[in-house]
């Protein structure tokens, strides 16, 4: 399996227009997107971004319809040009890659996942999940291998002779996924590779790509404009506005503290239960006798709630998850007090 | 006042002078270079001839039985098939067996050149937005000028015979394959490009992958009009040489023959129909996978 590698993106500015360069300065001096769209009727579709993306993690980049979401993720693959700004990934720089060596990068480093899935219609599943490998001139044998491998995987055993417009949209984006893992390339993009589907098969999906991530730890850059679905899914979360980044974190740092009214205006809708850990909401140890009964740091609010629950205690001990020492506590009253706040 | 109630036109005399050094200079062109033109074409007039020959000398009962495996193939309909089978025996009882088969050999070779020239052509347009902005115009003058005026310079070049009817049924019944299959590429969803892109396609993978299949619904249309269009010029494609059922037509209609006219339009409104049902049951087989849609 390909080694993860990082997604750095340092000053990156895209102008939509046909004078983008030469508007380059006055938005670096500081010209709003609404100034740029008055004035000279360009889109300023991103504004100074900078982010650092782990290897092996799930990136969440947030924000609503318009913001520049798909712009941004569009970058890292280089179906956009930038007006300026570099985007490293693995330390190379792909903004100056020749189109040869793009080719070759999208090829072998990155693969992506679409809304609207982008199946070509008039393939078998198994073919649909192929291509990649046969843009490659992979001999048949082998794509045909990989591809039965990943097709099982995401649980589509048994339809891989069905066509797309047979399948349901979750079944559908399945096999949009096991194309994109079929490539086996360290970077997987999905630009809101959920969002087209009822919410159930949705958090459905969710559970898959987490699953799948456990095991084949990549680089993931994932797009939502749901909150939710970034909480759950982001080791880390960047939240975008009119093509500026206004927050990033972790999903405790967004919920706990959100950048600006904006931010806390989503926030307000989430489920805080899922979100916070008890390392978050925990109190300082009591003298003496800890309780009998202990959670690590990392656990949900919702989680700890229930373990008292069910063993009818009203507070748990906080171990640290690495060296399971006991670091704080965690009471009922600490829990309600976390998850019924409503900003500080 | 004069130039309110009469139109100021040119000069007559200078009129006159200006039709005649454009007539003189093409007549120059044409002698000069008439030859070597008759000689590019030479391949096509063998392709007809071929054509023609095999569909004519090759013994009835198989090109009959060949036509219907194609209806068949294509169609997959039995009702197309019956009404092939029907109209062939018709064609064949009323003695324009012959007359059929050379019209055939014609639509044959003008659909093939039509198809090789303009899928190209397509393809083309559809890349550069430019070219699509100088052809455009020229398919509409292709389409739109009666087809007598350029029979004109076609005949004065190639003389009378196969390949001026030829090139005057191609340059009529090409402008739809050119034009659909232009917007069928251009019909592409954006999102299916991007994820072709996305995999690291080149672009001839992405046209042979992508494109191609994706507008090949619209390109099958476009092949289809061009078929008929070509019909459409069988009477006036044996004004200058090409033998068919054109042929009897004109002759019914220069000696008010009524039933030779009738019975030669009906077999060409015959193999139309054919042609047609066959082409666009074929069209929508390959279509198969876009029917059955999951709720
Ligand atoms: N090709 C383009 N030309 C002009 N403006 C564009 C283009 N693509 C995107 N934009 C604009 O850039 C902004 C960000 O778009 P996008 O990245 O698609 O947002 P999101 O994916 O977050 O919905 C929007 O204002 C959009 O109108
Ligand atoms: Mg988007």
């Amino acid at each position: 399996m390909a080694e993860p590698i990082g997604i750095e993106i340092r000053n990156l500015y895209k102008i939509f227009g046909p004078n983008a360069a030469a508007l380059m300065a006055a938005v670096r001096d500081g010209m709003t997107k609404t100034e740029l769209n008055d004035k000279h009727h360009h889109v300023l579709g991103l504004n100074n971004i900078n982010i650092s993306m782990p290897a092996g993690r799930i990136q969440v980049i947030m924000g609503l319809s318009g913001s520049g979401k798909s712009t941004l993720i569009r970058h890292i693959n280089r179906l956009i040009d930038p007006t300026a700004g570099e985007v490293l990934v693995g330390g190379e720089n792909v903004v100056t890659m020749s189109p040869d060596a793009l080719r070759e990068f999208r090829r072998h480093k990155t693969a992506m996942v679409f809304q609207k899935f982008a199946l070509l219609p008039n393939r078998t599943v198994l073919e649909n999940v192929c291509y990649g490998l046969e843009i490659q001139n992979v001999p048949r044998a082998r794509r045909v291998e990989a591809a039965m491998r990943w097709i099982e995987r995401v649980g589509l055993k048994g339809f891989e002779s069905k066509y797309p417009n047979q399948l349901s949209g979750g079944m559908q984006q399945r096999v949009g996924l096991a194309r994109a893992l079929t490539n086996d390339a360290p970077i997987l993009l999905m630009d809101e590779a959920f969002s087209a589907l009822d919410p159930l098969i949705r958090v459905d999906m969710q559970t898959v790509l987490l699953d799948l991530q456990k095991e084949i730890r990549k680089t993931i850059v994932f797009i939502t404009h749901d909150l939710d679905e970034a909480l759950r899914l982001g080791d880390a979360i960047a939240i975008l506005r009119d093509g500026e980044i206004i927050q990033q974190g972790t999903s405790q740092d967004i919920v706990l503290r959100p950048a600006d009214p904006y931010i806390e205006s989503f926030v307000r809708e989430v489920n805080r239960g899922r979100v916070i850990r008890a390392d978050a909401a925990m109190t300082a140890l009591p003298e003496g006798a800890a309780p009998a009964i202990g959670v690590d740091g990392t656990t949900t609010l919702e989680e700890a709630g229930r373990l008292m629950v069910e063993n009818a205690a009203t507070s748990l001990a906080v171990r640290d998850p690495a060296s399971g020492r006991p670091v704080g506590m965690l009471s009922m009253e600490a829990i309600l007090r976390a998850v019924t706040s409503r900003g500080e | 006042m004069d130039w309110l109630t009469t139109f100021p036109q040119m000069d007559d005399t200078r009129l006159r002078d200006l039709k005649k050094v454009i007539d003189e200079a093409f007549r120059g062109f044409t002698r000069s270079y008439g030859d070597a033109f008759e000689s590019m074409f030479e391949p096509l007039r063998i392709f007809m001839v071929h054509a023609e020959r095999f569909l004519v000398n090759t013994p009835w009962i198989v090109i009959f039985a060949l036509i219907v495996g194609i209806a068949w193939a294509g169609s997959r309909s039995r009702k197309v098939v019956l009404a092939t089978v029907v109209t062939m025996l018709l064609i064949g009882y009323f003695g324009m067996w012959e007359d059929t088969m050379k019209t055939i050999a014609m639509i044959f070779v003008s659909t093939f050149i039509s198809i090789v020239i303009g899928i190209p052509i397509g393809i083309a347009m559809a890349r550069w937005n430019r070219l699509q902005s100088v052809i455009n115009p020229i398919l509409d003058v292709m389409q739109t000028m009666p087809s007598f005026v350029y029979l004109i310079p076609v005949v004065m070049l190639l003389g009378i015979g196969k390949v001026p009817g030829l090139i005057a049924v191609v340059i009529y019944a090409m402008p739809p394959v050119i034009r659909l299959t232009n917007l069928g590429i251009r019909l592409v969803d954006r999102e299916m490009l991007e994820a072709a892109d996305a995999f690291g396609s080149s672009n001839w993978q992405k046209l042979k992958n992508v494109q191609l299949p994706l507008a090949l619904p619209t390109i099958m249309a476009g092949i289809n009009q061009t078929i008929m269009m070509a019909l459409a010029m069988v009477v006036i494609a044996s004004m200058i040489g090409v033998q068919g059922l054109g042929q009897p037509v004109l002759r019914a209609i220069s000696n008010q023959y009524f039933t030779l006219g009738v019975f030669n339009g009906f077999a060409i409104v015959g193999i139309a129909i054919i042609f047609d049902r066959v082409s666009q049951a074929f069209g929508k087989r390959l279509q198969k996978h876009n029917e059955v849609i999951h709720g």
